[in-house]
């Protein structure tokens, strides 16, 4: 039995995300204890489509996932059928044809892709191809690591670093460059997100995940980075019952929990 | 008769020079089937940059899990003291400077150790650059496995990349088809050469000023 769930109450914050040009509204959940004689934090949402209702259009997105692992398909398609246009993404790689995070972009709904690929795996161009080579959507194209420091600095606070991946690129192009101890290095400026679509493998009502495997990818840096960050899982667990060092990412980071036991 | 290596034995010869004890990243591609020759009385550990320490043999198709694939999307399983992180980590790993040797293929290499592996300039295809700047730039050592030429028969190895750079001045090393070459601050230097081919030839298959080691031998690899 899933525990009686609780209203959210959402609060809007001005704000500007680090790193995003479609101007996005920055949400914020708050967790209310609207119950008087149990104070709990509930954070289970009671479908894919209540949890990504609130996305606007203009809203910057993360995807975590990478190579299929760590896909949260049911937020995507729930997004896909929700309808939210000109939507910044974030995910590591624009997955191949056919996938949900294929038909967001496919759909039209994303204006411009962050990301370390965008290349479709067949002989003919994937609609995505098409849809850059004909200037439909902007790709700013990130090395993986770079892509996923940009993250981990956006959830921690930090508003850019210095790497010394990509120097002598022309991904460095434009970019401040410095050196440090002789070696040199570019700056690059953190990522944030309005929302974070992710899959974990199980979660307490609190939030608190763990995943399956190579499922974590980008899942812990992305849930410290989105304003609001939606898990999709496949188990509920008990408050207590994840070893508190198992814990892969705290609840902290965690506004909502959807739960799909056709997942596992 | 000219005895160039198959690609199998190219990357079994790549796998004979990995050290006892080393942290390895291995590419997508040819690359990653460096993994398949490891010699078994080593201790190597594999690295993927989605976050695994250890990965072992590739599974089984009847025991394949979605969610244990390595870089290339391949379903993989875990060798015994394997660690699992997330991207963040992985990465840091990787440019912090804690894999010992990352081979990679690429399109061209120059002799300054320059080389290209992520923009084909294909007319179409979307951008793709992965992991392959971050290794380039973070591991310890960079090798490169590649065939000698182009389809069409161009050279790969040149004085300087026309594809966009990956990393500038890291390729230390290189197996191909018909060499291994070291990268030395007098350009390429050719320490191994397939059977039956002359200096001449492998200069005539070379962009760039090519060396011979004093101590040159013959490129060979078993049966594969």
């Amino acid at each position: 039995m899933r525990p009686a769930c609780y209203s959210f109450l959402r609060r809007r914050t001005v704000g500007q995300t680090l790193q995003t040009t479609a101007a996005p509204r920055h949400y914020r959940v708050k967790r209310s204890f609207t119950d008087g004689r149990n104070n709990v934090i509930d954070k289970q949402m009671n479908s894919a489509a209540d949890a990504v209702a609130d996305i606007p259009d203009g809203a910057t997105i993360m995807v975590s996932g990478f190579q299929g692992s760590g896909m949260p398909n049911a937020l995507l398609r729930a997004l896909v059928d929700h309808g939210a246009k000109d939507l910044t993404l974030i995910c590591n790689g624009a997955g191949p044809h056919g996938t949900q995070q294929a038909r967001l972009t496919d759909a039209g709904q994303v204006s411009k892709l962050i990301c370390s690929s965008a290349r479709g795996r067949s002989d003919e161009p994937t609609p995505l191809e098409r849809l850059w080579r004909a200037g439909e959507i902007v790709l700013e194209l990130v090395p993986q690591g770079t892509f996923a420091e940009r993250i981990r600095a956006g959830g921690a606070g930090l508003a850019a670093f210095y790497t010394p991946v990509s120097v002598g690129t022309d991904l460095a192009e434009g970019k401040e460059a410095r050196e440090f101890d002789g070696r040199s290095y570019v700056l690059e400026t953190a990522l944030k997100a309005d929302f974070t679509l992710l899959r974990a493998d199980r979660a307490d009502r609190l939030g608190n995940l763990g995943y399956r495997g190579t499922q974590i990818n980008f899942g812990p840096a992305m849930a410290a980075a989105g304003a609001t960050t939606i898990a999709e899982v496949g188990e509920i667990v008990d408050v207590g019952s994840f070893a508190p060092e198992c814990v892969q990412t705290p609840g902290i980071f965690v506004d909502r929990v959807v739960i799909l036991p056709d997942l596992r | 008769m000219i005895q160039p290596l198959s690609r199998t034995q190219i990357t079994w010869r790549a796998a004979q020079d990995i050290p006892d004890g080393s942290y390895v990243n291995l590419g997508i591609g040819l690359p990653v089937l460096v993994a398949n020759h490891l010699p078994a009385d080593r201790e190597i550990i594999l690295h993927s940059e989605n976050g695994i320490v250890g990965i072992g043999p590739a599974a089984p198709e009847d025991a394949a899990d979605p969610d244990l694939v390595d870089a290339g999307g391949q379903r993989v399983t875990l060798r015994p003291g394997a660690a699992l992180v997330d991207s963040a980590a992985a990465f840091g790993m990787i440019v912090g400077g804690n894999i010992d040797i990352t081979l990679l293929g690429a399109f061209q290499v120059a002799s300054n150790g320059d080389f290209a592996n992520w923009d084909s300039r294909h007319p179409w295809k979307g951008p793709l650059v992965g992991g392959a700047m971050d290794l380039a730039a973070g591991a310890r050592e960079v090798r490169v496995i590649m065939q000698h030429t182009t389809k069409d028969g161009e050279p790969r190895l040149v004085t300087q990349c026309s594809y966009p750079l990956t990393a500038p001045g890291v390729v230390k090393r290189l197996y191909t088809d018909l060499a291994i070459i070291d990268v030395t601050a007098e350009g390429f230097v050719a320490r191994e050469i397939a059977a039956g081919l002359s200096h001449e030839d492998l200069s005539a298959k070379t962009g760039a000023a090519i060396a011979v080691a004093a101590d040159c031998v013959t490129l060979t690899a078993p049966d594969l």
